[in-house]
């Protein structure tokens, strides 16, 4: 075997198109250190380097190597970068190639060549697909344990273990008129008519240059350029036009409704040094009014025992990387075909200095041009032939070669050996059409070139050029034109027909005979390997299997086999297997049908689509004004929706339960400051502004003075409390609304969605004022001393400002409205100030009550005092499932009222329910015993699981200013069972608590500390 | 002509079915594969059948080998308009778990559980029931009060549940960002050690291999387009493959329920919805059991294969094209980078949605209807993989004796006039 050894040796570099051959660049890989040049891949590189052993296969961990040379390589997948940048599973063929690349192969143990793994391959013969549904059963416990060795053997790359990826991402939203995506000749021609017509365009192309099949080929003069010269000149216009934005190295994965595309633009994975003000990659997500898809074809493989052997490629690919890299993928090979397009690959490398031994063709009469040209190269052919066997160990060395019947089912003589160290294969080619087909485009099936094509589109969208199956370049032109012309009109826009370039090109019959599997010459089943789906090593007999065992439809194939699911998501499988599956069943391929493309077209990064919503920006925190004073102060936080609150304040030394207990003492006996301004607040606005609270709330409305303030329940449609909250009349036709604080956006959304879809009549307007007022809750015997000392032009005096009504004024002279209500069930005032006037107010408060022994109290103190009262807080005593009765509080559904919301669901036979969980109070036996909340009770603590549960406690604190335990439980007709004693059995094994039902109210149940 | 591939298959088929082992895999091997049967025969429809399931899906399929298996009714048919397995059950995450907050729902997922713990060697599939454990996580001092009141009942139900703690969760999950100063800190989590996945293709197959081989036709390709009444009686099913008559229709067709209610003149209190998930490419074991998230609002676990597989909720609109909207991948991802941060430097493989049927209250229908012999099996919105075994057996017995058992009966449709919901809502979340 002639394998060149020297790096310059295998290179060519007259025709190396995307390299720069004085650029040399270092990388390693599995180790070792290799030289390449700027503008290599990584799958170039290596072929230079005469590295064709690239990786293992999934299942059966045959050794594998570079088959393609783009988004459809299978085989070679590598793991790159270190550290947290640790990326596994990258196809060789698109990485860019920077100094200091590190990369490695995969799914092999302990090396590469020598890999455990493929013991598999020997006993290949009991792993059929889907042998995993009919084994592993015996004995059912021992499932776990071989399920255990099943996972360490699959999977591919391994995630890095360092885990904190230091890139970042960045998102762009963007319009354009036309879209096109693909920089090849038609991709280029259509932003060329489109940008000429003053359109505003998107350009992206997946590669770091322009050009497509342009680069590769070297028989297309465009305008008397070669073709890849064209490319880059006209990409270089492109990109100088004002009204074009040209995205190289930029993917578009996928296409949603209304022209909504999405795309991924590598900005610095190319880069040895990766510069911060750089994001790593760019997701564009853009609306186009128009689309004009351009994304080319791929070469399909051709199935024959050992075709995924190193060294096997498709022609094509390795016309790529004799064009553009400049590398001769072998020195003797032999071309296998069903068309005359891969040929000229083969003539190229032939020419280039590839001895190619053999063109071996399924067709008995190729094109005559392609027949002369062999002749004249002295290429021998094997005509109405194919490989039926590759053999080589770690790399193709031997073909068997066999003359096929007429139809290519069957070998119609003997097979001859021949020697090489590559074979280049070609099956036809396959149009990009997943894009076409993910916006919900239709497919069709063309019986003239073997392939599916797009049909009807559902979207604003055109394919033009080899995605649409026009694969002969000068219709490709006329295609793209066409079709930018129309997308200028359809847009509205004045559109001329800019004069084709000229171009010319050899006249290639496209058509391949359709030949889905070589015949091996041996019973189905036996002989070698013949691949489908290279990466999750399916073969021809898997699907022979799967339609056997009853899997006919190609979506249950593709399930029972993996065929198509692997991370080539089956660009170069899937039209083999239709064409296999469809002979199995006797029928069409079109009757077979295809699977759907979905996004993403190639795996896309999820860092990306994380993009900068993670750290800090995940949910932006919420905090009030004044929130650096309670940092200062050294309060404990809590989560509450999107807020931090101070949950409670220690002091030096304090445990939670000390300075929970400090502050709630306080609150009673002197005073409390509560920062209550995450309560949510909407103001309520319009004529119609009390009819509309009349109808969303369960109580009346309609008569609530001026300068009062009313509770409120609100219940969803099917009658559950959903929120509550005080609402003071400011004026006849405006009020102030508060709602809880994780409640405030819902209630917002549920007020809008009544007011526009069901009462549209009703002229109300409702805007969130949630963070225009700071709130400062003063509770406690000593608030009405206290506020006095801060200066007030508001009288204070209890007949002047009854509880429930509100004041506006000024406190300390800032511009203030006072509610007096309470939470704590001490004489209270919730003061509002602007919300730049928050601190201010806290501040001059605490100086104020100084004296007085004013002490700030956070979250879990408000929860303790309101639990002493008996007070609920809707998502606590309520879980959606709870009614106005079942807490106790008939007293706020009207019955006079002709409607509000949940009024007929009340009605329901099942509201009336005497077992309805209602909520009552509990008195722990041990007065210092806490239950826990969450705990159940029961009647009968001894009985075995299931236990008959009553229900569940809700609220339970120890109130240090009654000296036990207090709890709220919604219990199965709790209401009637006052003075009975039930159980709550522990978690942790320890007893049950013992407790009395009682009523809810502990502390004050006369309310008569209200007025201090 | 030499016997086809398909004709093999039919032929092994005549023979009994034969059972899969170890030793059939060895055996077929000697022989290359050739003597594998068909899982199940192609049929088409006959005239009449004692009792006809429309939907094959896990529900359907696990319904009708109910029927067979239990209650001894084998003239009866399978009716899917496309292929097997196809709707949700071929699209969902598979994750399996009991430990739900309501007696009603505890004791419906547990009953499927118990039958999930044989059900390899009751259909003679391994359908890869995998009890890694789904563990619940809480990133608030709120949540960590609802944990501890699920945790509580479903203990008192006799379900296994245990608490975790931020260090036993770092020890269980290596991968999981425990750093407390994240914006939803991990506070801790609740785990059933006996949930977990299933391969869903498998349960499809298996039930529908089981079922044939008791002689239920499984019929694919065959949509029905209306439903034949008599007066207040089902008589039958209009399709594409025209009439075929039956005095007892059951319907199991998630997402379509309400075109199905539709024929019969019935109104359902459903809403269908889609539901995303995706993939990412395959990678070597880092994470073993199921991790959810309410607040955060994600969920993810690792498949056999290597993929990790990620969920979230529900799209906000009404569709029923079986894709959905790019901010909620957009806003899912971010959160598993949150919770993962290894994640970032994998790269989504495959992503797509079906469309789930929510009742106002999240809990299922299964459920006569006002026409006698008529019976909807539905509305287990974004969580009824789970049921499947379960949902099978009751819908069965139910189909059977024109009555629901306990286990079935709070879920009748009547629930919506009488307000006896079983609402889930609270308790779900991510209700997977
Ligand atoms: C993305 C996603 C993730 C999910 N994750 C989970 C999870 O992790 N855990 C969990 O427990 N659940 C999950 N679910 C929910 C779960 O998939 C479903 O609840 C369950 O699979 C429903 O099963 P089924 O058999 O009723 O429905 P399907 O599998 O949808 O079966 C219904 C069948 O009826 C057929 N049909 C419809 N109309 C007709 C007609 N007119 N004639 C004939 N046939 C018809 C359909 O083609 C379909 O095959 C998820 C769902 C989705 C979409």
């Amino acid at each position: 075997m002639a394998r060149k050894t020297n790096i310059r040796a295998n290179r060519n570099s007259h025709q190396a198109v995307s390299i720069d051959s004085h650029a040399p660049i270092s990388f390693t890989f599995d180790g070792r250190t290799y030289q390449g040049c700027r503008g290599d891949t990584l799958a170039s590189a290596l072929l230079a380097n005469n590295v064709h052993l690239t990786g293992r296969s999934f299942k059966y961990h045959r050794p594998r190597g570079i088959m393609a040379a783009g988004a459809e390589e299978p085989n070679a997948l590598v793991g790159i970068g270190v550290g947290g940048r640790i990326e596994p599973n990258i196809k060789a063929t698109q990485i860019e190639l920077y100094d200091g690349l590190v990369a490695v192969s995969q799914n092999r143990f302990p090396s590469l060549k020598l890999d455990m793994g493929e013991i598999n391959s020997v006993f290949s013969r009991f792993f059929p697909a889907g042998f995993y549904y009919k084994t592993f059963m015996w004995p059912a416990s021992f499932w776990m344990g071989y399920e255990h060795i099943i996972r360490r053997a699959a999977g591919l790359g391994k995630a890095s273990d360092t885990h904190q990826d230091p890139d970042r991402y960045e998102k762009r939203h963007a319009h354009f008129d036309i879209v096109v995506v693909g920089g090849g000749l038609a991709g280029l021609n259509a932003a060329l008519q489109a940008a000429n017509s003053g359109q505003r365009v998107l350009l992206a192309e997946d590669q770091h240059q322009c050009g497509g099949w342009l680069r590769s080929c070297d028989d297309i003069a465009i305008d008397g350029m070669a073709g890849h010269e064209w490319a880059d000149k006209t990409a270089l216009h492109l990109a100088e036009m004002e009204n074009v934005t040209l995205l190289p190295r930029t993917t578009c994965f996928g296409y949603g409704d209304h022209n909504f595309l999405t795309l991924a633009e590598r900005v610095t994975d190319h880069l040895a040094e990766k510069p911060a003000h750089l994001p790593r990659m760019r997701l564009w997500k853009v609306r186009a009014r128009q689309v004009i898809l351009a994304t080319g074809a791929i070469e399909r493989p051709l199935v024959f025992a050992g075709n995924d052997l190193p060294g096997v490629m498709l022609a094509s690919a390795a016309q790529t990387y004799l064009n553009q890299y400049g590398v001769l993928a072998g020195g003797r090979g032999i071309l296998t075909t069903n068309n005359d397009a891969a040929w000229h690959s083969a003539f190229a490398l032939h020419e280039a200095g590839c001895l190619i031994t053999a063109i071996v063709d399924t067709r008995e009469n190729p094109a005559p041009a392609v027949l002369k040209q062999a002749a004249a190269l002295g290429i021998q052919t094997r005509l109405g032939a194919g490989i039926i066997a590759a053999h080589g160990r770690l790399h193709i060395a031997r073909v068997e070669i066999a003359p096929l019947t007429k139809t290519g089912d069957a070998l119609a003589g003997e097979a001859e050996h021949f020697d090489c160290d590559l074979v280049l294969m070609s099956g036809g080619m396959n149009p990009v059409v997943h894009l076409h087909s993910q916006s919900r485009g239709k497919l069709k099936w063309d019986e003239r070139t073997y392939c599916f094509r797009p049909s009807t589109s559902h979207e604003a969208t055109q394919s033009v050029g080899a995605c649409n199956g026009s694969f002969e370049p000068s219709r490709g032109i006329k295609e793209a034109n066409a079709a930018a012309l129309k997308a200028v009109k359809a847009n509205g826009g004045a559109a001329e027909a800019l004069d084709l370039p000229d171009i010319i090109a050899r006249k290639i019959n496209y058509t391949p005979m359709p030949i889905w599997q070589i015949p091996s010459g041996l019973p189905a089943g036996q002989g070698g390997k013949a691949f489908v789906d290279f990466q999750n090593d399916v073969t021809a007999s898997d699907i022979q299997l799967a339609v056997r065992e009853g899997y006919h439809s190609v979506e249950h194939v593709k399930r029972y086999t993996t065929t198509g699911m692997a991370t080539d998501q089956g660009k170069t499988s899937n039209i083999n297997a239709l064409g296999i599956l469809a002979r199995e069943r006797n029928a069409e391929i079109p009757a077979v049908g295809t699977t759907t493309f979905r996004m993403p077209y190639t795996p896309t990064s999820i860092g990306m689509i994380a993009g900068r919503d993670i750290g800090g920006l995940f949910d932006p925190v919420r905090v009030t004004p004044m929130d650096k004073w309670h940092r200062e102060a050294g309060a404990k936080f809590e989560h509450v929706g999107q807020w931090m609150r101070a949950w409670y304040y220690p002091q030096k030394g304090e445990s939670m339960e000390e300075a929970v207990h400090r502050e709630v003492r306080a609150a009673r006996q002197t005073a409390g400051l509560l920062d209550a301004s995450t309560l949510g607040k909407i103001d309520i606005k319009g004529p119609d502004a009390a009819e509309f609270l009349n109808r969303i709330y369960t109580n009346s409305w309609l008569k609530l003075g001026v300068g009062n303030c009313r509770y409120g329940l609100m219940c969803k449609d099917d009658g559950m409390v959903m929120d509550d909250g005080v609402t003071t009349r400011l004026a006849d036709d405006h009020f102030h609304m508060t709602t809880t604080t994780g409640g405030a956006a819902g209630v917002l959304d549920w007020l809008e969605e009544w007011q526009q879809t069901e009462w549209p009549e009703l002229k109300v307007y409702l805007t969130s004022v949630t963070e225009q007022w700071a709130v400062a809750t003063l509770s406690g015997p000593a608030a009405q001393e206290i506020l006095n000392a801060a200066g007030t032009d508001i009288p204070l005096n209890n007949e002047g400002f009854r509880f429930m009504s509100m004041r506006e004024g000024h406190v300390s002279g800032l511009p203030a409205r006072i509610y007096r209500i309470s939470f704590t069930g001490e004489l209270s005032y919730e003061i509002n100030v602007p919300a730049r006037y928050g601190m201010a107010l806290w501040t001059t408060l605490m100086r104020a009550g100084k004296t007085f022994g004013i002490t700030p109290y956070g979250t879990e103190a408000m929860h303790v005092l309101r639990g002493e009262k008996g007070f609920i807080i809707v998502g606590q005593e309520t879980d959606g499932t709870v009614t106005p009765h079942d807490l106790g509080m008939s007293w706020i559904v009207s019955d006079k009222k002709p409607d509000f919301i949940g009024k007929r669901a009340l009605a329901r036979q099942a509201m009336q329910a005497s077992d309805r969980k209602q909520l009552v109070g509990l008195k722990t036996k041990d007065p210092k015993q806490v239950i826990p909340e969450g705990a159940h009770a029961t009647l009968d603590p001894d009985q075995p699981p299931p236990v008959d549960m009553l229900g569940h406690v809700t609220s339970s604190y120890f109130s240090p200013n009654l000296g036990h335990s207090v709890a709220m439980a919604l219990l199965r007709a709790g209401h009637t069972r006052m003075g009975q004693t039930v159980y709550f059995p522990m978690l942790d094994g320890s007893p049950p608590i013992e407790a009395t039902i009682t009523d809810t109210r502990f502390y004050d149940p006369k309310g008569e500390r209200l007025n201090g | 002509m030499a016997e086809s591939n398909i004709d093999r298959g039919v032929r092994a088929l005549r023979d009994r079915k034969k059972h899969y082992s170890i030793f059939s895999l060895a055996r077929q091997a000697r022989n290359y594969h050739q003597g594998w049967q068909q899982a199940w025969r192609h049929a088409e429809p006959k005239a009449e059948y004692d009792a006809i399931i429309i939907g094959g899906g896990g529900h359907g399929l696990a319904t009708a080998y109910y029927l067979a298996s239990v209650h001894n009714m084998t003239n009866i048919a399978v009716i899917e308009k496309g292929w097997l397995g196809g709707g949700n059950t071929g699209r969902n995450t598979t994750i399996i778990r009991s430990n739900y907050l309501w007696d009603e729902s505890a004791s419906i997922y547990e009953h499927a559980m118990k039958l999930w713990e044989g059900l390899a060697q009751d259909l003679n599939f391994n359908i890869m029931f995998s009890q890694r454990g789904v563990l619940t996580i809480a990133h608030s001092e709120h949540e960590l009060k609802e944990m501890s009141r699920r945790v509580h009942a479903i203990r008192l139900n006799g379900i296994d549940s245990d608490i975790l703690s931020p260090e036993e969760i770092k020890k269980f999950v290596p991968i999981m960002n425990m750093d407390q100063n994240i914006r939803y800190p991990v506070m801790g989590g609740f785990l059933q050690k006996r949930g977990g996945t299933a391969r869903h293709d498998a349960v499809a197959w298996g039930y529908a291999r089981a079922a044939d081989d008791m002689g239920v036709d499984i019929i694919q390709n065959c949509e029905v387009t209306g439903l034949r009444r008599q007066g207040r009686r089902i008589v039958g099913v209009e399709t594409t493959k025209g009439l075929i008559k039956s005095r007892k229709v059951g319907c199991v067709v998630a997402g379509h329920s309400s075109i199905l209610a539709d024929m019969a003149g019935i109104r359902m209190p459903i809403a269908s919805r889609p539901l995303q998930a995706l993939v990412s490419e395959p990678i070597k074991p880092i994470l073993d059991t199921v991790i959810m998230s309410n607040a955060v609002h994600m969920y993810i676990s690792q498949s056999d294969k290597g993929e990790m597989v990620l969920g979230a909720g529900v799209d906000k609109y009404n569709s029923y094209a079986q894709r959905g909207s790019f901010p909620v991948p957009e806003h899912m991802l971010a959160a598993a980078v949150e919770l993962f941060p290894v994640l970032s430097r994998l790269r989504m493989l495959r992503h797509w949605g079906g469309i789930v049927d929510t009742c106002p209250d999240a809990s299922p229908i299964i459920s006569r209807t006002d026409i006698d012999g008529l019976y909807f099996n539905c509305g287990w919105g974004t969580g009824g993989f789970k049921a499947t075994p379960g949902s099978g057996h009751v819908f069965a017995d139910l189909i059977a004796n024109d009555r629901p058992n306990d286990i079935a009966a709070p879920y009748a449709l009547s629930r919506f006039e009488t307000g006896l919901l079983i609402d889930e809502h609270g308790a779900a979340g991510v209700a997977h």
